[in-house]
């Protein structure tokens, strides 16, 4: 946007891809100031960090400090899904399904090592890391983590919220992987970018 | 359900009825046995195979083929009742003539005592073991879930499934020794299929609480429930 100089063309162009101007950084703020000072958690809590969740809810911490007051148990009026625990294999449809059903705009916050490594369940039946199913936006590391942890990283996410431009058409996007596309990379490959996965037992992951 | 609950109080068949009290210096190997193991010898001569007693609590073994009439007998005479069945499972050894033994963890609630009973399955033969089902119910999920970890089948099942995993695995048996600990298929095609499981298939009709008004349903979602459950593998 911007008012051209010339007298003769003094109209208002609003551009949102090309240039922002005041009044779109302006709106920007408040949609964003809104939206992080009010985020509504969805807690998927599966082990030991949603205690530490629970904790952090609760009066001592007080997680309504910071808009988040009500815990959205469905995730049709959530903002922010908090994976707090560890995921197996068998719950991963379900978390990409309550993460599906979440209207924009969403974020996600992948609490403690499970979450955002599988941690020390490297074994069969653990995702390594929720990533792998659903898009997060911060890792919150511990085992569990102090409330304050999940504290500085919900404040994390509100300045990632507050960063945000309406004008960044690509930031509502939800991908999914093409095939076809430059940027796919196929599960054989990821698979060998892994390497080496071994452990003390096994060194090979075919090894008996 | 026409069955009637009874009201068992702990220790109530005991002559001496005190507090229990909490063993000291137990000892690893040998001890006072459960008298029940003296019982089942001398009531099944040649299916008891040997007890030992082992950090105070009594193992039996016993002969797999023998296992129903064993066990109804532990649950039905007086002497015994062994009226609660806490845990079904299974130890494997890397031994080739009884590589797995399936293990009962039995409790009788009137007598305060606690059995073991211990079935070495033979090497060459088909893991399988009759079923205590039909007189303990609680074993429904306790022996499905031995099913899905050790693949040991339980004969007279109702509803032989898998339990902690979905039906659609297909890498094996998670808790056998060649199981490798992070499954036989790469990280990838672990998250796809199970990405691609469908949600709904874990869940028998009995389960479901609409099953009663299955008949209500919209078609689509009664051919997905139809469709979907037991799948097998």
């Amino acid at each position: 946007m911007g008012l051209s100089t010339s007298p003769e063309r003094r109209t208002v162009a609003y551009e949102p891809q090309s240039q922002e101007g005041w009044v779109t950084t302006r709106l920007d703020f408040l949609v964003n100031w809104g939206r992080a000072n009010s985020l509504w958690p969805m807690p998927f809590g599966t082990a030991c960090c949603a205690i530490e969740f629970m904790a952090t809810a609760a009066s001592r911490f007080d997680l309504a400090r910071f808009g988040m007051e009500r815990m959205s148990f469905s995730p049709r009026q959530a903002d922010v899904l908090i994976c707090a625990g560890r995921v197996p294999f068998k719950l991963a449809p379900v978390l990409r399904r309550i993460w599906q059903q979440m209207p924009q705009p969403k974020w996600c916050i992948s609490m403690g090592a499970c979450a955002s490594t599988g941690g020390m369940f490297d074994n069969y039946a653990v995702v390594q890391g929720i990533d792998t199913i659903i898009p997060v936006d911060v890792y919150v590391p511990g085992c569990p983590p102090r409330p304050e942890g999940l504290l500085y990283g919900i404040r994390m996410l509100q300045q990632k919220v507050m960063a945000e431009r309406s004008a960044d058409r690509k930031i509502r996007e939800e991908m999914n992987p093409d095939p076809s596309s430059q940027l796919y990379i196929p599960p054989s490959v990821i698979d060998e970018l892994g390497e080496p996965f071994g452990n003390s037992v096994h060194q090979m992951r075919s090894a008996p | 359900m026409t069955e009637k609950f009874t009201i068992v109080h702990a220790g109530e068949a005991l002559r001496e009825v005190s507090a229990p009290i909490t063993p000291r210096n137990v000892k690893h190997r040998g001890g006072e046995a459960n008298p029940t193991a003296a019982a089942l010898a001398e009531r099944f001569p040649g299916v008891v195979q040997r007890s030992e007693v082992v950090w105070g609590d009594t193992s039996v073994y016993v002969a797999p083929a023998s296992i129903t009439e064993v066990m109804r007998w532990l649950h039905d005479d007086p002497e015994q009742r062994y009226d609660f069945l806490s845990d079904v499972t299974a130890v494997e050894y890397r031994d080739f003539d009884s590589p797995i033994e399936v293990v009962w963890h039995l409790r009788s609630l009137p007598f305060r005592r606690f059995l073991r009973v211990k079935a070495a399955l033979p090497g060459n033969a088909p893991l399988a073991v009759p079923s205590v089902w039909d007189i303990w119910k609680g074993a429904d999920w306790l022996e499905r879930e031995c099913f899905d970890m050790f693949g040991i089948r339980f004969d007279g099942h109702p509803d032989l499934r898998r339990l902690l995993m979905w039906e659609q695995y297909k890498e094996g048996f998670p808790l056998r020794k060649d199981f490798p600990l992070r499954g036989r298929f790469s990280r990838a095609e672990q998250l796809r299929q199970a990405l691609a499981q469908n949600i709904e298939s874990r869940y028998s009709m009995e389960e479901l609480s609409i099953a009663d008004a299955f008949e209500d349903l919209p078609p689509d979602m009664r051919k997905r429930l139809s469709t979907g459950e037991r799948t097998g593998e």
